[in-house]
């Protein structure tokens, strides 16, 4: 399987899915994929459609009405795929966390693999995390 | 001789050629447009790599809509590029005729459209459904130029279908130095850019609105087929459009050069139509197939019969 995770390190597909963000970290996210950054020099390409995905990035704090939705797309995801939780929302929940909607339990709708904390990160953290994934699938 | 149809098939002009040129042709695509917009671009082995990772996905086979043909689609596509440049390849290369004119061509040309519109009507899927939709929309537009324009150096040769045939008839002269062939090269370059669905006529799987098209639903080993076809195509086309108006390869001394640089200059060409131009709409294509391209295509016709 090594050889094929280092293929897979060099060709990492993201998709963008907001799962009720403030929007701050998806702006940060399309930043990210402007040629100023230009991550297709290591193989990063966002895709429109789950199916094709390897990593799906997502951002927001999950709250109840779009919960379902958030589930069902993972489950539409071809496996390997790997779920990077974008900023602080994912990670801890922010200022939101004690929200009347928000989930309590997100590992139980999707299984996050990678946070990139901050609020919103900068598009060099998320190329450092989405790079220590690829480090991981290396190794 | 059956091993030498396998070789044929297989190796050298078909698959095996066609895959590794078509996926580096295609690192070249995307690092020249890279380079338009400023940026650096992908390695060198990226496509390989793309490739390679999407045989080890999973495949989802849709619930609803016709998992056979959604399956199959992929591959007989491919199957059909594997043919055509096994025929156009053996006659440039070899110079013997590999089962296979013009006509044949045509035909395998056009199942390969077809087969993108069956693979994505069959996946069930809205965006997939709108995509092959604008596919035959976009594929009525084009095939009667496409088609004019292939008639030309069938004239010009003096009425022979067959590749060996038409290369022979320009050992005297390309036909693009000649009127009806500059017309026909051009357009057959525009009829090329809309069979390929590349910019501007990626109408199909325009990404901001379709997604990606007939597409959308394929994951793993058939994703990885689509997108290798795609590559192929940047073998397969180039090398047709230089077998028909620029006199094929030569393979003698200083010749190679020449030869490669036909390839490449094509390839250049539709690479900077790519990235110079925005997404046209589907009436609009149709407009410029069908007002310009094919009246202009008629006319260079009329010429290669007068002889011009």
């Amino acid at each position: 399987m090594s050889w094929y995770n280092k293929r897979l390190a060099k060709s990492i597909w993201v998709y963008h899915m907001s799962a009720s963000p403030c929007n701050n970290c998806d702006i940060e996210i399309l930043d990210l994929l402007t040629p100023k950054y230009d991550v297709e020099r290591f193989g990063i390409k966002l895709v429109g459609s789950v199916r094709h995905a390897d990593v799906i990035l997502l951002s927001g704090v999950i709250n109840q009405k779009v919960a379902p939705q958030v589930k069902k797309i993972y489950e539409q995801a071809a496996k390997p795929c790997f779920v990077v939780g974008v900023g602080t929302c994912p990670a801890s929940g922010c200022c939101f966390k004690d929200s009347y909607n928000t989930v309590k339990k997100r590992e139980d709708v999707i299984p996050i693999h990678l946070y990139i904390p901050g609020c919103p990160p900068k598009p060099e953290a998320m190329i450092e995390g989405v790079v220590k994934l690829a480090g991981v699938l290396n190794a | 001789m059956n091993l030498e149809l396998f070789f044929y098939l297989l190796i050298f002009p078909g698959f095996l050629f066609t895959a590794i040129l078509g996926l580096t042709v295609g690192w070249v695509d995307r690092k020249v447009s890279a380079r338009f917009q400023y940026r650096v671009g992908p390695p060198f082995f990226q496509n390989f790599n793309d490739f390679f990772k999407l045989l080890g996905k999973e495949t989802i086979i849709v619930k609803d809509g016709v998992r056979s043909m959604f399956v199959v689609a992929p591959f007989i596509s491919f199957a059909m590029l594997v043919l055509v440049s096994a025929i156009v390849g053996t006659s440039l290369f070899f110079n013997i005729s590999f089962g296979g004119d013009l006509i044949v061509i045509m035909y395998l040309l056009m199942i390969f459209s077809v087969m993108v519109v069956l693979g994505g009507s069959a996946s069930g899927n809205v965006y997939s459904s709108l995509g092959a939709g604008r596919e035959i929309k976009l594929l009525l537009a084009d095939e009667l130029a496409f088609i004019l324009v292939l008639l030309v150096p069938i004239i010009k040769s003096g009425y022979q279908l067959d590749l060996g045939n038409i290369l022979a008839a320009q050992a005297d002269g390309m036909f693009v130095s000649s009127a009806s062939g500059i017309i026909a090269f051009i357009i057959g370059l525009l009829c090329i850019q809309a069979k390929m669905t590349l910019p501007p006529f990626h109408i199909p799987e325009a990404e901001t609105e379709l997604v990606e098209g007939p597409f959308m639903e394929y994951s793993g080993p058939p994703l990885g087929f689509w997108k290798l076809n795609h590559f192929m195509m940047y073998v397969v086309f180039p090398f047709l459009l230089v077998l028909l108006f620029w006199g094929g390869f030569n393979f003698n001394g200083i010749e190679i050069l020449w030869s490669v640089l036909k390839y490449l200059l094509i390839v250049v060409l539709m690479i900077i139509i790519k990235n110079t131009n925005p997404r046209i709409r589907i009436d609009t294509a149709l407009n410029f197939f069908w007002k310009y391209a094919t009246p202009l295509t008629l006319i260079a016709v009329v010429l290669a019969v007068f002889g011009y």
